[in-house]
């Protein structure tokens, strides 16, 4: 099925490389670098995650700036491959605690051994984390975190008054606390990401959002887990549930959950596999509240000159703050200077415009619910314009994290640990966060 | 603990290369290393292990360790011992010999009382692949399938299977496959079942083309019995293993209709897996199952569309890819069914260009009367997008809505816009969209310009208003030329717009638009002679002057047209306008079908069929079996040709009822199966906007594929140069068995062993392209030639054929199969032969006599 299986850095070099059959050539890995690299001329088209050079399919998927790549050369189904490759991508993290090039360097004899066990000759044995653990045993060479945090700023919360630092998710799962004793908890991270498309006059076109419920377990005994979601949750639009409902167009679940009461009161049980992995996944299309409302306008001011004002409203609760955000906007391709002019002069807001795309980079290191922030833009061109102004710039796009809010109102309602013993009480993590995947305002 | 072998003596030399000095530096260690019992040993033959796996997996050649290597290897340490095989495994082929050493210490480990080493020891002994070693193996194996220890015996089936890619005879003499087969039945662990299937799968393929009785092994693979045992297992098994399980019973045929309802509602739930591949297997086991029962397929599609569209939108972007383009293959088979869903095709901002071109596709093919407002405006958002390859692409997905005739004053309208947007790409697009646009707008309509006049007043307003000078691109000129040609009668300075472009002719370099601009002026010069005559004087000298082979070929030809009768020009170079409702599609229904059968592979997220991208000993015997199956055998090919059967494609009729717009659009060269391929009914289809006469000129103009543009002419006048070629060496003194005997077993044996010698591209002339027609013609006038027909098939414009040949007085057999493009009247053989010295010449004769075919 699969021939040969390397991890390559982002400068080609192999970090891994395992050939499992032998009908592939040694110089594949090169091959595909250069194919990746040089995919078309210009190098603005990405490689697609599938190709084929002289007979040899190559698969590969990018993870924390790595390439995972399979290659063979018989007709397989290629979301098994490639699903098997980001399969052993996360396999990896489960083991190192944190996936990067550094990372991998200093343990590629443990994911040798991960990779020996995951693909004999080819066909994919097991990928349970937990499974695998009696069969590794090196022990993993923990790199130095702290700076890396998974879920960007999101990763540190503050729940009733027990902090937790955002390191405590790259912990391996094979190695040892410094203090010895393992630290009994889970964490439920609900992921959403959101797309929404506004059109000039701030009118909805489309909007999705595309959410995951994601759990990491470190309990021992594995315990049963009950996880309950809202009651009013529907799942299909055929229902006529009320307004204040949610409604899923659709959703899957990971295979460890049980799905008995599912449909009477909405509580998934599962018996959690070690490591990180995905409990549901599931997507709405229902309208929602935007977290953020966007008006652009963009003007000719004068023969040589425009001028463009973003103006960016927070529309959610003042105890919430989003981060990194990141406001961009292509402008016409004769402009050659921008001034920029910001309403409040705050800190972390920084403005610049990239020539090379000719596109404007607004980005905000913190918007807190309710603000109202403004760009003024003003424009130079080299030479005159020719068309229609509005057809040569934007549309503005944006991308943001916010923690603890969740745009599609699902809640997991209670975390419940099947436990014997009562004094032992995990800890347990139930966090939100909202990404933007595709959030766009057009002129 | 085995003595370690004597030191190979090898100083290392002074005068080594630099770079060899680690490896150098790490045998030193190694050798000092090897004996040590001392503690800490084994961290530091870690460290040096260590340094030589990273050595390897760079690519550095550490081949020459191989004996410290494993005299480091008698340890108990665990780690040191994984690594010592992995080292071992990845360079026993080249060291065949000091492999030998390693087999003392492996099969002690084979015996181990811990499961865990006995498992890696026995995986590690079956990749040695060194094929004097496999004597040591067959002990091991056989124990290691016995093994309580179930990790034992998932290594030890997969074991087998490298056994048999080392030595296929010592693998089934060990009786090694009834032994999977009973565990595949019988093992409590669903990771051992699963292997089992894997490998018996491979080695009963690989056997079948030799064994009668392999090929019905494989058969009892998908009978009811193992599907049901494994159908009712299948929640135990892992998700990859579901998915071998999957794809197995996607080719199980059920008895009737409630054996397949019971198989969906068991299925059912793995929709909701979380895992897309376990999705589109299952989907591909309910599409497949349905396939007979038009109504329940299409329920199909509506029940697989939410779980797909799931996975699009979860998973990681290479994950979303995968499944996009299955959903893409669904949509372009049944477009209605995803109608209401067009916003999920909606492109986002930052998506890989990839995927947009997908999703573009499919918003083409989904518009509707109802969506076809909201698509188009989308799609004019983007045809503003910075990223230009997608912005042409969305204003061509624009022209292509409007050639399905929805809504086509909104389209147009749009268009038009384009055409002030001045980027010159999106002129180019749009441009050649607007004529596309008109040339079909005057089918649909019978007469556009009285109809519609407002419409195409705006629209010569604005193509008016188009200086040339502002079109650069090749394309967008030729497009503009175009149009002046077309509608001289309504633009009032054309005929000295086209003047000024006569005279700037060698300013142009583009042979497309001189092409263009030949037709152009013809065109013009018959609705407004007088204004013309000059620029035609001017243009057709220009063109016979010109260096370009095809426009002066055109301008020649024009010239005696005109000579000859100015009408007769006329009505062959401004005829009324053909029937062109949409394009031709590029992909005849055949291949469509095929990539549907591949569903759940790569054929889909290449658009190709399998056996156009994977080399044939690679395919896997069992595609190659299918192909010949899907041919029809003539079994009696010695004797006077049986009417080949025509091949049904499976699920052909199928979406007929689904899919009607597919299906106008396919019926030229559906409707003609095998039976009638209409000699000029492929370019009828394709005539988009070009006359006829245009095309006429258009096929020569590709001649920069032809061997020799200089035979251009001849070939116009039907002349074949193939026959020129295949008569100027003089034949060879080979002769033929004409009574030749060989049954389709011996023939796919033979087919499969033999080494390609020779394959060639050669054209085919009209008269042999036309006789296609008439069924059976070729295999009777090849069998006038003493060359048998064993199989053949396809559709028209391709068509494929087995044929055979035995050498006169002589054991040797040729075997050919011989592909036909019926519409560009292209061909291609592959020859096998036993003797190969003569198989040159015996492709001469063969080509030769399928020369004569047609003018007899």
């Amino acid at each position: 099925m699969i021939s040969q299986l390397f991890v390559l850095s982002q400068r080609g070099d192999n970090i891994v490389f395992r050939d499992y059959s032998r009908d592939v050539h040694k110089a594949s890995a090169e091959t595909f670098f250069r194919k990746v690299k040089f995919w078309n001329d210009d190098g603005e088209e990405d490689a697609p995650p599938v190709f084929n050079v002289d007979g040899v399919n190559y698969f590969h998927v990018k993870v924390a700036g790595l390439l995972f790549v399979a290659t063979n050369r018989v007709n397989v189904s290629p979301s098994l491959v490639l699903e098997l490759l980001q399969r052993i991508a996360r396999l990896i993290k489960d083991y190192l605690g944190v996936l990067n090039e550094d990372s991998l360097r200093k343990n590629f004899v443990l994911v040798y051994e991960l990779l020996d066990e995951v693909i004999d000759f080819g066909y994919a044995q097991t990928t349970s984390t937990e499974l695998l653990k009696s069969y590794i045993f090196n022990e993993p060479i923990m790199i130095d975190s702290a700076v890396m945090p998974p879920l960007g700023a999101a990763s540190i919360f503050v729940k009733g008054n027990k902090r937790m630092p955002g390191t405590v998710i790259t912990k391996s799962v094979v190695a040892n606390e410094p203090g010895g004793r393992k630290r009994e908890e889970i964490f439920v991270d609900v992921i959403e990401k959101i797309s929404v498309t506004f059109n000039s006059s701030g009118y909805i076109l489309t909007s999705e959002i595309d959410g995951t419920i994601q759990m990491k377990s470190y309990l021992t005994g594995n315990p049963e887990i009950r996880l309950a979601l809202n009651e009013d949750l529907s799942i299909g639009r055929s229902d006529y549930a009320s307004s204040t409902a949610v409604i899923l167009d659709d959703c899957n679940f990971h295979e460890s959950v049980h799905l008995d009461s599912f449909d009477t009161d909405r509580t998934l049980s599962l018996v959690p596999p070690d490591g990180e992995f995905p409990v549901m996944n599931y997507r709405m299309t229902q309208p929602f509240k935007p977290p953020f409302r966007i008006n652009a306008l963009l003007e000719e001011t004068g023969p040589l000159k425009a001028e463009v004002i973003i103006k960016v409203c927070a529309d959610f609760n003042p105890s919430i703050n989003a981060n990194t955000v990141l406001v961009q906007m292509p402008v016409p391709k004769f402009t050659n200077r921008v001034n920029f002019e910001l309403d409040h002069e705050s800190v972390g807001n920084t403005t610049d415009f990239k020539e090379a795309n000719k596109r404007l980079e607004w980005s905000i290191k913190k918007v807190v619910g309710g603000a109202e922030l403004t760009l003024r833009a003003k424009l130079t061109f080299s030479q005159e314009l020719l068309g229609n102004i509005m057809k040569e710039a934007g549309p503005v796009s944006m991308t943001f994290d916010i923690p603890m809010y969740h745009a599609s109102r699902l809640q997991v309602k209670y975390l419940q640990i099947a436990k014997k013993s009562k004094a032992h009480n995990p800890y347990r993590w139930v966090r939100y966060v909202t990404q933007a995947n595709s959030y766009v305002a057009r002129l | 603990m085995a003595p370690p072998p004597a030191h190979p003596q090898r100083s290392p030399s002074p005068s080594q290369p630099s770079g060899k000095s680690e490896v150098t530096d790490l045998r030193s260690q190694l050798r000092q290393l090897a004996g040590s019992r001392a503690p800490g040993a084994d961290d530091a033959k870690r460290d040096l292990f260590k340094k030589v796996i990273s050595n390897m997996t760079i690519g550095i050649d550490v081949s020459s360790l191989f004996g410290e290597m494993v005299m480091c290897s008698a340890t108990s340490d665990i780690v040191l011992k994984k690594m010592c095989y992995l080292y071992v495994g990845n360079y026993a082929k080249v060291n065949p010999d000091l492999a030998l050493l390693t087999i003392n210490f492996l099969q002690r480990d084979c015996k181990d009382d811990d499961p865990m080493i006995r498992g890696l020891a026995l995986r590690s002994l079956c990749s040695l692949r060194v094929a004097n070693l496999v004597e040591y193996l067959v002990g091991p194996l056989g124990s290691g399938l016995k093994d309580n220890n179930s990790y034992v015996r998932t290594v030890a089936v997969i074991g087998v299977v490298k056994l048999y890619h080392i030595s296929a005879s010592t693998c089934l003499d060990a009786d090694f496959p009834a032994t999977l087969k009973h565990l595949m039945l019988n093992d409590p662990d669903t990771q051992v079942v699963a292997n089992c299937l894997s490998a018996l799968q491979e080695i009963w393929t690989l056997e079948s083309t030799s064994s009668e009785e392999a090929a019905k092994e494989r058969e009892t693979l998908v009978s009811k019995p193992v599907i049901y045992y494994l159908l009712n297992r299948i929640k135990e098994f892992s998700e990859w293993a579901q998915c071998l399980v999957l794809e197995l019973v996607a080719k199980y045929i059920p008895s009737d209709n409630s054996e397949i309802f019971d198989i969906m509602n068991l299925l059912e739930d793995r929709l909701q897996h979380a895992n897309g591949a376990v999705v589109l297997a299952t989907s591909k086991v309910f599409l497949h199952l349905t396939l007979s029962m038009a109504d329940v397929h299409q329920q199909v599609y509506e029940r697989i569309k939410a779980p797909l569209l799931t996975q699009v939108s979860a998973g990681s972007p290479e994950q979303s890819y995968a499944v996009l383009s299955h959903l893409h293959l669904l949509v372009m088979r049944a477009p209605y069914i995803f109608s209401s869903d067009y916003k999920h095709f909606y492109c986002q901002y930052n998506e890989p260009s990839y995927v947009k071109k997908l999703k573009l596709e499919m918003l083409t093919a989904v518009a509707n009367e109802s969506n076809t407002y909201d698509i188009v405006t989308e799609l004019c958002e983007y045809a503003a997008n910075v990223d230009i390859p997608i912005a042409r692409e969305s204003i061509r997905a624009v022209g292509k809505i409007a050639l399905q005739q929805y809504d086509v004053n909104a389209i147009v309208d749009r268009l038009l816009q384009f055409l002030e947007m001045e980027k010159d790409y999106v002129t180019c697009e749009a441009l050649t969209n607007t004529k596309l646009e008109s040339s079909s707008m005057q089918v649909l309509v019978k007469d556009l310009l009285r109809k519609y006049p407002q419409w195409s007043q705006d629209c010569i307003a604005v193509v008016g208003n188009i200086s040339s000078k502002n079109v650069q691109e090749p394309k967008a000129k030729a497009a503009l030329i175009w149009m002046l040609g077309e509608y001289s009668q309504d633009m009032p300075d054309a005929p000295y717009v086209l003047e000024s472009l006569v005279e700037n002719w060698d300013e142009e370099h583009s042979a497309e638009v001189r092409l263009h601009l030949l037709t152009a002026v013809m065109k013009c010069f018959f609705k407004r002679a007088p204004e013309t005559q000059k620029a035609l004087g001017a243009a057709l000298a220009a063109g016979l002057a010109d260096f370009h082979q095809d426009v002066h070929d055109r301008a020649l030809f024009y010239y005696r047209l005109l000579q000859y009768k100015v009408s007769v020009a006329e009505s062959v170079v401004n005829p009324p306008k053909q029937a062109v409702s949409v394009f031709a599609d590029s992909q005849s229904s055949e291949i469509k079908d095929r990539i549907f059968d591949e569903f759940n592979s790569l054929s889909v997220i290449y658009q190709k069929p399998s056996y156009m991208f994977t080399d044939k000993e690679h395919r896997g015997t069992l595609e190659f079996s299918d192909e010949l199956a899907n041919l029809s055998i003539n079994a009696e090919a010695g004797d006077s040709a049986v009417p080949a059967q025509r091949v049904e494609a499976n699920d052909n009729d199928l979406l007929l009822s689904i899919t009607e717009k597919e299906e106008g659009r396919d019926a030229a060269s559906n409707g003609s199966a095998y039976s009638a391929p209409s000699y000029d009914g492929a370019s009828a289809t394709s005539a988009a906007s070009q006359s006829l006469a245009d095309l006429a000129f258009s096929s020569t103009s590709g001649s920069g594929q032809a061997p020799a543009s200089s035979f251009a002419i001849d070939d116009l006048l039907g002349l074949d140069f193939s026959v020129g070629a295949a008569a100027t060496p003089s034949p060879p003194p080979l002769s033929l068995n004409p009574k030749a005997v060989l049954d389709p077993g011996t023939f796919q044996q033979k087919w499969r062993q033999l080494p390609l010698s020779l394959s060639e591209d050669f054209s085919l002339s009209p008269q042999g392209v036309a006789a296609l027609a008439t069924s059976n013609a070729l295999l009777r006038h090849m069998q006038s030639h003493s060359i048998h027909c064993i199989a053949s098939g396809g559709q028209s414009p391709n068509f494929k054929f087995f044929f055979f040949a035995q050498k006169a007085e002589s054991a040797s057999i040729y075997l050919v199969e011989l592909l036909i493009n019926s519409s560009s009247a292209k061909s291609q053989i592959k020859i096998k032969a036993d003797d190969q010295s003569t198989s040159q010449a015996f492709s001469t004769l063969f080509q030769s006599a399928l020369s004569k075919f047609g003018t007899a």
